[in-house]
């Protein structure tokens, strides 16, 4: 008999202790991430926050068995671990946790490799939008006009230039079974996706929204209202592309994306009446996509 | 991945002829993440490579390493690039000498089949715990067929891959954690401790496969051929040691005093075989298939160090970069001259 909290297990398996930073929206994520793992499972984790912060040798937070090997490569790890566990007629589950860092950019050619063979594991994607862990410098997944290390605001340059990468659909695009996004404001549909994840034969890949305290410039009592307004504002939405179908969660009151933006020292330039152009632009790009993919809801999208 | 070692494998194991999960990996570095992953779940992993590929692993060489996990991968000796260049050099094994690596250097087909096995008896043993390249010749053995006779019960030599820790949810263990400088330097003693003291086990797993099978390569870490009474001893690596044999018989009917001595283990380093091999000798040349620019050739480096000591003179030559064939000529050459150099 298993105890059940608000739908989720009571059974806690990342351990306290860890040095994650108080508000830490990665470790609030893990939690519900971890439980929804439950037993025989094997966790692969990349170099990063998630890494760093839980196994200063000889201590761990880890209650899995886990292994950690490099930052681009929890990929193709898991896809070592999988095809041995053939070998030895085991049916483990397999979980890799990474940052966005070690999945959209350095990773990436592992990922697609994994997703292109068909291995049945879970890639989870805890996406701060920048290399958080070695002092916030931009990733392929920070988005337009952030303020980062390597792209700092400055007189000319208002922040990061590019959008963010849209992995979810270069995944899905894999034509893999499963992929989603979710978010640790909202628990059991993070549980859910992530247990559902481990559970689809073949690839899958579950993309969470992960609020970084000092990165983004936040405070450490907003992270839950901050992911909240992240889709609230429809700048983060939350859906399932479940065999190339869009399942979209609805937003019924869409809040103004400034709620969103000024709780983030990374986009309180955006809020400048100087840059209020630029801010528009967002303010546009989130709304045609949004109406993209509304309009596609319930479709087959790849 | 290499050419004829993975696509043979990948035969055996379509036509049912054995057992194994075959990964086909995007990358290089994939194929040794993907070794990691694989041998840490505790199963026998093995991979192949070369050159570039060998060069894209880098990263992940260390941490296999480091994680002490014993994967044996066969790398055929190839050169690095830029001027691009597929053909014979040992430029890319000897960038990884560092890594943490047990590498064997073979001379034949033969002994790059039955080193693979003797490989996995030393790195699997409990007192080693590292992983280990075989390294052959890029072409002149990698791509040449030759009959080789396959070892028949080999089970007794390498019992079945047991390991002391494994990724196991119903004994779950963190791998690869963060050392922080209170401990880092602890586990690279220990490794380095575990790597010296594999040279033992090196010749005793070569004694034993002679035993056995009734091959023998040397003493398992140097190969010597009328070194005994030479004072003129020539030191290389891998297939140049065929014609250096052939060389060595030439002038010694003319009355010269050499010898060969082919370094069978280059990491561990033996060095103590190697004074006790020279120690008649008043001149050493050694051939070097691989530049560390700037200085010399590598293998002459450590032969210099390992012979200090010693009242020998001993000289590095430069030879066969890049495919180029090293000939009789060159070794004769290298034999004769006093002064080491660049044999183009």
């Amino acid at each position: 008999m298993v105890a059940v909290i608000l739908g989720l297990p009571e059974k806690e398996w990342f351990a306290s202790g860890h040095s994650a930073c108080s508000g830490c929206g990665m470790a609030i994520s893990f939690r519900h991430i971890l439980k929804a793992a439950g037993e025989n499972t094997i966790v692969v984790m990349g170099t990063g926050c998630g890494e760093v912060v839980s196994t200063a040798y000889p201590l761990t937070s880890w209650k899995h068995a886990a292994i950690h090997n490099a930052f681009e490569n929890t990929a193709s790890t898991a896809s070592g671990i999988e095809s041995a566990l053939k070998m030895l007629g085991k049916k483990t589950k397999i979980l890799i946790i990474s940052g966005d860092g070690g999945c959209f950019d350095i990773g990436f050619g592992a990922l697609s490799g994994m997703l292109e063979r068909g291995h049945n594991i879970c890639y989870v994607c805890y996406d701060n939008g920048a290399y958080a862990n070695t002092g916030v410098q931009r990733s392929g997944a920070t988005p337009k006009y952030a303020n980062t290390t390597t792209t700092p605001v400055g007189d000319l340059v208002k922040g990061k230039v590019q959008w963010g990468k849209p992995l979810p659909f270069i995944v899905a695009a894999h034509k893999i079974p499963y992929v989603a996004t979710a978010n640790p404001a909202y628990p059991l549909d993070l549980y859910n996706k992530v247990k559902k994840g481990l559970e689809t034969k073949g690839p899958a890949y579950v993309q969470v929204f992960s609020v970084c305290v000092p990165g983004w410039g936040t405070d450490t009592s907003k992270t839950i209202e901050i992911s909240k307004l992240s889709f609230e504002t429809c700048f983060y939405p939350l859906f399932e592309i479940v065999d190339g179908k869009l399942n979209l969660k609805k937003v019924n009151n869409k809040k103004p994306l400034e709620d969103f933006f000024k709780l983030q020292s990374r986009f309180k330039h955006l809020l400048k009446p100087e840059n209020k152009n630029l801010f528009e632009e967002v303010k546009e790009k989130v709304s045609v996509g949004w109406r993209e993919l509304l309009s596609n809801n319930g479709q087959k999208i790849c | 991945m290499d050419t004829h070692i993975v696509e043979h494998l990948a035969k055996l194991i379509n036509d049912g002829k054995m057992k194994c999960e075959m990964i086909h990996v995007e990358s290089e570095h994939s194929a040794m993440s993907a070794c990691v992953g694989a041998c840490a779940t505790g199963v026998r992993t093995f991979t192949a490579t070369s050159s570039q590929g060998l060069a894209l692993m880098n990263e992940i060489l260390f941490v296999a390493s480091g994680m002490r996990l014993p994967i044996v991968m066969a790398v055929a000796n190839r050169a690095l690039s830029a001027p691009i260049n597929i053909w014979a050099d040992h430029s890319d094994t000897m960038s990884e000498r560092d890594s943490g690596w047990i590498q064997i250097y073979v001379e034949s087909a033969q002994e790059a089949y039955d080193s693979i096995f003797q490989m996995y008896r030393i790195c699997e043993d409990k007192k080693v715990l590292l992983p280990g390249m075989v390294c052959l010749d890029g072409f002149t053995l990698s791509h040449v067929h030759e009959p080789v006779e396959e070892l028949q019960n080999v089970s007794d030599f390498l019992p079945d891959y047991n390991p002391l820790f494994k990724l196991d949810p119903k004994k779950p263990m963190t791998f690869g954690p963060i050392g922080y400088p209170s401990m880092y330097m602890e586990t690279k003693k220990q490794q380095n401790e575990a790597m010296m003291g594999s040279l033992e086990l090196i010749k005793e797993t070569n004694s034993l496969f002679k035993k056995k099978f009734g091959r023998g390569y040397g003493d398992g870490v140097i190969d010597t051929y009328k070194t005994k009474d030479a004072d003129n001893i020539l030191i290389c690596l891998g297939t140049v040691a065929g014609t250096a044999r052939e060389v060595v018989d030439e002038l010694r009917e003319s009355g010269g005093k050499v010898g060969l001595l082919r370094l069978r283990c280059f990491r561990p380093f033996p060095k103590e075989e190697i004074i006790n091999a020279c120690k008649n000798a008043k001149k050493i040349k050694v051939i070097d298939r691989a530049v560390s620019f700037g200085i010399a050739g590598p293998v002459f480096i450590e032969v210099r160090y390992a012979l200090f000591k010693q009242e020998i003179n001993v000289q590095g030559f430069i030879a066969g970069l890049g495919g180029r064939d090293i000939t009789k000529d060159h070794i004769k050459k290298a034999f004769k001259e006093e002064k080491g150099r660049w044999l183009l």
